[in-house]
């Protein structure tokens, strides 16, 4: 026991006795206006929706799909976070490994972009079985450790194996025809088939919260300890969101690849498992649509500051440290209070 | 023949020596941090970057600064000041920002301080050359070289490894030794306790903070002369410090440390293997090559 | 309280006053206003079932929960407000937690050792070696190789080197054998005859009967009775309603 664990359960949820996390199930509670959370739920998948397909009219293509590849990545992690209350420093290594993966398979191996993906992200999903199975023997910030060890290491080999390029990454990838036939060197193809990967990931981590798998997760979060009394396998209900987790995490990274056309150390780099944590935390920890949020915000604000230099750098971490101290709950989480508060 | 490659491994070892000593005082930091407050400090590195600067500054610039031409503090009188100047931004950020985090999940603290990482980093990084700017003020009295019988070795980096041991030694004897240190593993354990026996545990916490980040200061100070203070190589070193360090300690040795640093005399052998582990590791294990 | 003793506690200072004391842990609210009085010299018991709140009304005591709310007067100063580490040395507080925290880190001297000394009076490093002879002989083992016995003389020992004279102590005889139990009830008797002022938390009913002057009945976070010394034998149906599982 050390000076800063609390009487309250050191496992429980991040936002320990500051206020509820939307709650999975439908239903829920009312907030003052008579707005459910199912309300809010499809008010924002409504959103998403018409936001997604008319995006191309206001925006840069390959900015929102930026967005959406980042968006992706983080509610990837949020699943392990948010929802299991296991906080992985290491994502950057299955985003940047399947983003590698994937560029190899379809550049060098002349694979279509779809199986390209695909490779990608069951590279990350194996990768995650390795990453998830050695870190989940320790808990709490060991747990962490461990992630951003393991993630190191694969740094390390980005680094250092050739067929990755080095520090010039690799270069140049094909963008090829989705299914023989689809160019996706026409921005609005490749623009609506990455909503449509983009809307079948988040579609897979929203079945996955909502579902029995989804609240023992929570149970987990909130009382490790209880969970097991109850007879759950604790550690294999871990071991699977931190796969899955791993697996989107893939997704995300292999997609990039193909609309970049390149996959860079950055990727796989410690401070962009940081960033996507931000992205997390800013939108909201364990909301659905939080990660998003943060997502574009984030994303959005290293664009408007790219003239900044270092000064990026600087907001950042200012954001972060502000986020920590007083917005822990972030943007969707703080929103959700207040409409519940009515 | 023989004699040939026992040289070879000594020399080697030497040279391991002078990166280890680094890692094993920013380590030593670390595992003080997070012994008691059960805090990863992300930006140990990045604190041991403002101590190389702090020496730069205080050499080359603060003359200037201060309008009083020819005017600098030179490494001797820096060797004091760094600790100091970084210690006291430590007890500025625990007071201020590590300090409400205490009873949230450790990771807030842990996020709180790769955003602290951030921020000096980005500073630093505006305001310096990014390639680096060498430290002009090595003493002259550690100049030239020495030798060493099996090998001639820089005076500096040898002052720098038996500066390093020594400081150290002299943690790890406060620890293990004094009654101030008794009451800092007995804190470790069971903080409500010695609270509750009338020792001021908030202010404990304060300057274990702070002596923690004073050595990672002091670690930049002596680092000065060897590497050129540079936002980038030093930060890119923070990767692979980080690397080493956190891979060292997340594979276990997280918990070898902290016991060794708190733990009775009779571990003291843990510790000097530790100690060798460390200052053996290959530098480059974990970041740029060369580095 | 009867006439009596009120007269008789008129004579002999507060030593600890508690009002309407509410405690929290994050969210729970686990002290509901706790009441007593404790005066110079006096040995009282807190009695009732497991998660009653004896143990939080100590803790409560020396500031180690969360929020605190009410009065805790200490030799008729107000702590409420103050932090733990300044009520030890102001109130010359001693406290045995119920896990001993006999901290493993340490010999069983350093351990010895580490509460500062809060006033004079205080037994020597002689004395309690005196008083206790096996810590002598395992005052270079560490914490956690003592038995459960050593462990609570140890525990007990280390407050009585600091000058403390209100002792706090809790469950001192949970798990040890019957042997030791009456050791160290000679002990308490011991400083109850030197003037000590006691608090304790204890399961063990025969234990405080023998010592305590008065005995609250601690439920749900409430006092709901105070029985004197004197009146147990009447009252031994209530309390076995009380303690009766």
């Amino acid at each position: 026991m050390s000076v800063t664990e609390n009487a309250v359960d050191h496992m429980s949820s991040p936002s320990a006795g500051e206020g509820p996390v939307e709650k999975p199930a439908g239903g829920g509670r009312r907030g003052g206006r008579g707005i459910t959370d199912k309300g809010m739920n499809r008010f924002f998948w409504i959103l998403l929706i018409v936001l997604g397909l008319t995006a191309p009219a206001y925006m840069y293509p390959v900015f929102a799909m930026q967005l959406m590849c980042f968006a992706l990545f983080a509610a990837a992690l949020n699943l392990l976070l948010g929802y299991t209350g296991l906080l992985s420093f290491g994502h950057a290594a299955l985003f940047g490994g399947a983003a590698y993966i994937t560029g190899h398979v379809v550049k060098v191996w002349g694979f279509p972009p779809l199986p390209g993906i695909l490779a990608g992200t069951l590279f990350a999903v194996a990768l995650g079985y390795v990453m998830g199975a050695l870190a989940i023997r320790r808990r709490g910030i060991y747990f962490t450790m461990i992630t951003l060890a393991l993630a190191q290491l694969v740094y390390f080999l980005a680094l250092q194996l050739p067929f990755t390029g080095g520090e010039n990454g690799l270069q140049d990838i094909p963008r090829g025809h989705l299914f023989g036939f689809i160019d996706l060197n026409q921005p609005l193809a490749m623009y609506y088939t990455v909503f449509a990967i983009f809307m079948i990931g988040f579609l897979i981590i929203y079945r996955a919260v909502h579902s029995p798998f989804g609240q023992v997760l929570l149970a987990i979060r909130e009382n490790e300890a209880r969970a097991l009394s109850l007879g759950y396998d604790v550690s294999r209900f871990k071991l699977m969101a931190f796969v899955l987790s791993a697996g989107l995490a893939g997704l995300a990274g292999s997609t990039k690849a193909i609309v970049f056309q390149f996959a860079s150390l950055t990727d796989a780099h410690w401070q962009t498992s940081g960033e996507v944590v931000l992205m997390t935390l800013l939108g909201g920890m364990g909301t659905i649509f939080g990660p998003i949020v943060g997502a574009v915000t984030v994303v959005a604000l290293q664009h408007d500051l790219a003239s900044a230099g270092s000064w990026v750098q600087v907001i950042i971490g200012g954001i972060f440290i502000v986020c920590v101290l007083v917005f822990r709950r972030g943007i969707v989480g703080e929103l959700l209070r207040l409409v519940r508060r009515g | 023949m023989m004699h040939a490659s026992i040289d070879l491994i000594l020399a080697q070892g030497m040279l391991g020596l002078n990166n280890g000593v680094f890692y094993a005082m920013l380590s030593l930091g670390l595992a003080i941090i997070f012994g008691l407050l059960n805090v990863i400090n992300f930006a140990h590195g990045a604190l041991y970057m403002v101590g190389a600067f702090v020496a730069l500054i205080c050499y080359s610039y603060l003359g200037a600064w201060l309008g009083l031409a020819g005017f600098h503090i030179d490494f001797w009188a820096a060797l004091i000041v760094v600790p100091l100047v970084v210690g006291c931004f430590g007890i500025v950020i625990e007071r201020t920002l590590l300090r409400w985090l205490y009873r949230f999940d450790p990771i807030y603290s842990l996020l709180l301080t790769f955003g602290i990482a951030l921020v000096l980093q980005g500073l630093f990084s505006n305001f310096f050359n990014m390639s680096g700017t060498p430290y002009p003020g090595q003493p002259a009295a550690l100049r030239g070289i020495v030798d060493l019988g099996f090998m001639i070795f820089p005076k500096y980096r040898l002052f720098v490894i038996v500066f390093s041991i020594v400081v150290c030694a002299g943690t790890w004897l406060f620890v293990e030794r004094t009654r101030l240190g008794s009451y800092l593993r007995a804190a470790a354990e069971n903080p409500d306790l010695v609270k509750a026996f009338g020792v001021n545990v908030p202010r404990m916490v304060t300057l274990t903070f702070a002596f923690g980040t004073a050595l990672a200061g002091l670690a930049g100070v002596l680092a000065a002369p060897i590497y050129s203070v540079s936002p980038v190589v030093v930060i890119g070193g923070m990767g692979s410090i980080m690397g080493a360090i956190v891979s060292g300690l997340a594979l276990g040795l997280i918990e070898g440390v902290t016991k060794v640093v708190y733990a009775p005399a009779s571990n003291t052998v843990i510790f000097v293997l530790m100690a060798i582990v460390l200052l053996v590791r290959p530098s480059g294990l974990f970041g740029r090559a060369g580095e | 309280m009867t006439p009596s003793s009120d007269a008789q506690a008129a004579a002999k200072p507060s030593m600890l006053s508690l009002r309407d004391l509410n405690a929290y842990y994050g969210e729970s609210h686990v002290l509901l206003g706790i009441e007593l009085d404790l005066h110079d010299g006096e040995v009282a018991t807190l009695l009732g079932r497991n998660g009653a709140g004896r143990s939080t009304t100590l803790k409560a005591v020396l500031g180690l929960v969360d929020r605190r709310s009410g009065s805790v007067k200490i030799r008729g100063q107000e702590t409420i407000d103050m932090p733990a580490h300044r009520i030890a040395p102001l109130g010359k507080l001693g406290y045995c937690p119920e896990e001993r925290g006999i901290f493993a880190a340490l010999t069983t001297e350093e351990n010895l050792l580490l509460p500062p000394v809060l006033a004079e009076g205080g037994m020597s490093l002689d004395d309690i070696y005196e008083m206790f002879p096996n810590l002598l002989e395992l005052r270079r083992s560490m914490g956690t190789r003592l038995s459960g016995g050593e462990q609570q003389m140890l525990a007990m020992a280390r407050i009585l080197r600091t000058g403390a004279r209100l002792l706090l102590l809790d469950e001192i005889t949970e798990g040890l054998a019957p042997v030791i139990v009456k050791r160290l009830g000679r002990v308490i008797r011991q400083l109850k005859e030197r003037g000590f002022t006691i608090l304790l938390v204890e399961q063990n009913f025969h234990f405080a009967a023998t010592l305590a002057d008065r005995h609250y009945v601690v439920e749900h976070g409430k006092v709901i009775d105070q029985i004197e010394a004197g009146s147990l034998e009447q009252n031994r149906d209530r309390l076995n309603r009380y303690l009766s599982v």
